[in-house]
């Protein structure tokens, strides 16, 4: 399963429901204002580490340059174009928009 | 393999529609089918023929008419959410008695069957919103 993420984890929780709600083996991928959650020492940058362990994290790369953070992403978030955000949903069975 | 996409915010809010347009111009780039974008909620702003950006921006809607006609995406708008937030087409604005309409050609009205039948039809729905 892809979940796919596109709120600050300042703004919105789905970040951290995603992450809870979200089974091992799954994908997840932040897009728009999301990519904060994939910078060092954001608010949710813990909750992303620990998630590691399970899930794999990537972000969009178009999204964090348009913010200039492409800079400050954590250690073992991937980074995708959106040819590789349209891969991700070819590749997993499903997906799901937490809006 | 075949996308369908829906579009949950109008343009120039945030960034769902310029997310769902650049997301279906990679997914046609790489040799994927996107059947249909269905327009639900403020989505059903991007299909306003009056749009006028600025003439150093994105169009938007023109946008997403040309997608359509160049790849034969079919571009469905919502008929209840475009009639609540005045978007009509020509037959839709006689039927309510109104003097315009201002759907671009590019898209047509009709209901969330489609949307359903988009989910059904794909092998994936990708959802882009608020």
């Amino acid at each position: 399963m892809l979940h796919i993420i596109n709120k600050s984890p300042s703004d919105r929780n789905s970040v951290e429901a995603a992450l809870r709600l979200a089974t091992k083996g799954s994908v997840v991928l932040l897009i728009e204002d999301a990519v904060y959650a994939a910078t060092r020492g954001n608010t949710a940058a813990a909750k992303i580490q620990a998630a590691m362990a399970d899930l794999k994290i990537y972000a969009l790369k178009p999204d964090l340059e348009t913010r200039g953070l492409a800079d400050r992403v954590m250690d073992g978030v991937s980074l995708v174009d959106y040819a590789g955000f349209v891969d991700l949903v070819a590749e997993q069975p499903n997906c799901q928009s937490w809006l | 393999m075949k996308f369908g996409i829906l579009v949950n915010e109008g343009p120039y809010t945030h960034q769902a529609a310029d997310s769902a347009f650049k997301f279906a111009q990679a997914a046609l780039a790489k040799g994927h089918e996107v059947t249909r974008v269905f327009f639900y909620h403020d989505g059903v702003n991007n299909a306003s023929r009056l749009t006028v950006p600025p003439v150093d921006d994105r169009h938007v809607v023109n946008r997403w008419a040309e997608l359509g006609e160049k790849h034969g995406v079919d571009l469905v708008v919502c008929i209840a959410a475009a009639q609540r937030r005045g978007l009509l087409d020509d037959n839709e604005a006689k039927r309510q008695g109104k003097d315009a309409n201002n759907i671009h050609p590019a898209f047509r009205i009709s209901g969330l069957g489609q949307l359903v039948e988009a989910g059904i039809q794909n092998d994936r729905l990708v959802t882009f919103g608020d």
